[in-house]
């Protein structure tokens, strides 16, 4: 276990996730894809932490990102549902589309 | 040597289960390895000694899973595993990206120069972190708390269908409130 | 880990903690049985209840459904055991623990809120309806419990200014923490025995949706999910221990032997409550949850960090 593989096993999740993020239809599918990169992020800084500088001001950056992700996830599913309320469609590309 | 097998496993678990949020076509299969991928990465953290973090990232993204998976059934207009049909979009350019995105990360993280560890992990790291939030990064908290206490307002402002005219009525004046479905303290 | 007051023993005592949950859970079984019993009117023949039941579940062939997703539900219907293995972990009996984490209280509430997981897996992998509203009930349930319970467990940690379940424990050498946090201790206990779907958070389990999240469990799988729901509670009442009824602090009996009357007689009342008190509805919970548990649980907490500043 060192700085590089650590990285190298961020920068899987972060890949995966952001496939996902780019490539799928449901809104909810999406967030999905976002969370793991976000995933990818928490080991990432974990790793910098532990290997580069173990002070505590970077486990607040930690702590930041998991509220981010949190923010992220109430918001996500807010607009969704909102989104099937007012449009009743749960992907994407029909959300861009014009109302007619 | 034991760290270091749990590591590698742990990390396999992590991308694979993460890659099989995408792969899987059942709506409750593919949260749950998402949770799966979050608890790998969280012990993977709790390696890395940081307790706290480690074991507040397991906390916090079983639960958001367990509600992630309800949204998932209830926003999944058509249930894929019923009906095998690609949900996805731009699937070649999308995995293009992600391939080049690694390959780029991959070759930052081999060919930059890291430096050497700079101080040392405090005696007790979660006492040390807590001292912290509540003294020289103190700011960094009362933002995060007032971000999460806007997000609360501004989740239930988006998402409610129904304003306060529909309980209390057009002068707000009808008690107890009309609601569909009656609360347990009877206001 | 600074100031530990505990000693960690070797991971093979981690078979003696499991046996000592097993004991837990046969005591709470045949408690229950005695009291269904005399319920009844039938005297104390319900004491070999549990062990009849037991040996009807081994033998009984597994029922199937159509489309069942198996892998989550034998997930999920074992889980709930697993939870409870892993909370008692960061119990200290005594002066011994299998595990002396230094962040042992969000251990716990990490363990805990892996039920929201377990139960749904439990009511969706049998692919049948009822059983997915009992799901769906357990989840409404949680968003109740869950926050309350969490701000249950802070005020124990602030008090010791430590999230260490040893430190905890030691820091009540003189005065236990139920007696100046009753209703963090009260919450605590209702958020057990939600994630033990106990007593008065039965509803997932309902009668009236056909055993709920039980429907279709049948077997050995019916065993496990019914063990590890005596199991969590045994596993609850052994965690509010060394969180509010002082640990191992006792006169004269050593400090394990303290710990197992505490668990015993906390678990006793738990079992005792479950004919006690009504069922309580997820929808007409949720706001007691929010308007009436939470305000008063931050109360508390509010109260004990201002006694924590000032003492010291």
């Amino acid at each position: 276990m060192t700085l590089q593989t650590v990285l190298l096993v961020a920068a899987a999740l972060f890949s995966v996730g952001l496939y996902g993020a780019l490539s799928q239809q449901v809104v909810v599918m999406v967030m999905m894809g976002l969370e793991l990169m976000l995933n990818g992020l928490i080991l990432a800084a974990a790793g910098f932490w532990w290997f580069l500088a173990p002070d505590p001001s970077g486990q607040v950056l930690l702590l930041v990102i998991i509220a981010a992700m949190t923010v992220e996830m109430a918001m996500g599913f807010a607009v969704a549902t909102l989104l099937h309320r007012v449009r009743r469609v749960d992907m994407t590309d029909m959300a861009a589309d014009l109302s007619g | 040597m034991i760290t270091a097998i749990s590591f590698w496993v742990l990390a396999v678990v992590a991308v694979l289960s993460g890659a099989a949020v995408f792969w899987v076509n059942s709506m409750a299969r593919a949260s749950y390895s998402l949770a799966l991928s979050f608890i790998a990465v969280g012990v993977q953290v709790l390696l890395l000694q940081q307790n706290y973090i480690g074991v507040v990232t397991i906390l916090m993204m079983v639960m958001e899973m367990a509600v992630m998976a309800v949204y998932m059934v209830m926003f999944m207009g058509m249930n894929p595993a019923l009906m095998p049909m690609s949900m996805v979009h731009d699937k070649r350019q999308a995995l293009a990206v992600a391939v080049g995105v690694f390959v780029a990360l991959t070759a930052g993280v081999l060919l930059v120069p890291w430096p050497a560890r700079r101080g040392a992990p405090a005696e007790d790291v979660t006492a040390a972190l807590g001292e912290e939030l509540m003294g020289p990064k103190m700011l960094a908290m009362i933002t995060v708390g007032v971000v999460m206490a806007v997000t609360i307002v501004a989740g239930v402002v988006l998402a409610a269908h129904r304003t306060r005219y529909d309980r209390f009525g057009d002068d707000l004046r009808r008690r107890p409130a009309h609601d569909p479905q009656p609360g347990g303290v009877g206001r | 880990m600074p100031d530990s007051t505990v000693t960690t023993v070797s991971a093979g005592w981690a078979l003696a903690a499991a046996a000592i949950l097993g004991l837990l859970v046969a005591f709470a079984a045949v408690l229950d049985g005695l009291f269904s019993a005399r319920t009844a009117g039938a005297g104390p023949s319900g004491m070999t209840r549990p062990l009849g039941e037991t040996a009807r579940l081994v033998r009984q062939r597994r029922r199937t459904t159509v489309a069942a997703d198996t892998l989550l539900w034998r997930i999920g219907s074992s889980g709930l055991l697993f939870m409870a293995l892993m909370i008692v972990t960061v119990v200290p009996l005594g002066q011994w623990t299998l595990f002396d984490l230094d962040v042992g209280v969000v251990w716990f509430n990490a363990m805990d809120v892996l039920a929201w997981a377990f139960v749904w897996l439990t009511g969706w992998g049998a692919n049948s309806t009822h059983s997915l509203i009992g799901g769906y009930r357990f989840l409404a349930h949680g968003l109740a419990y869950e926050l309350p319970l969490m701000f249950a467990l802070v005020a124990p940690a602030v008090a010791a200014s430590s999230l260490n379940v040893g430190t905890v424990a030691a820091a009540q050498a003189d005065l236990w923490f139920v007696v100046w946090m009753p209703v963090a201790f009260l919450v605590f206990c209702t958020g057990v025995v939600a994630i033990a779907v106990w007593g008065p958070f039965t509803p997932a389990l309902g009668s009236d949706i056909a055993g709920g999240v039980t429907t279709e469990l049948s077997g050995v799988d019916r065993l496990v999910f019914q063990g590890g729901r005596y199991a969590l509670l045994a596993a609850g009442a052994a965690f509010a221990v060394p969180m509010f009824l002082g640990g191992g602090n006792g006169p004269l009996l050593p400090g394990w032997a303290w710990v197992l009357v505490k668990t015993s007689a906390l678990l006793a009342v738990l079992v005792w409550l479950r004919r006690r008190l009504p069922a309580v509805r997820p929808d007409l919970f949720m706001e007691v949850g929010w308007v009436v548990l939470l305000p008063a649980v931050l109360v508390q907490d509010l109260l004990v960090a201002v006694v924590a500043v000032w003492r010291t």
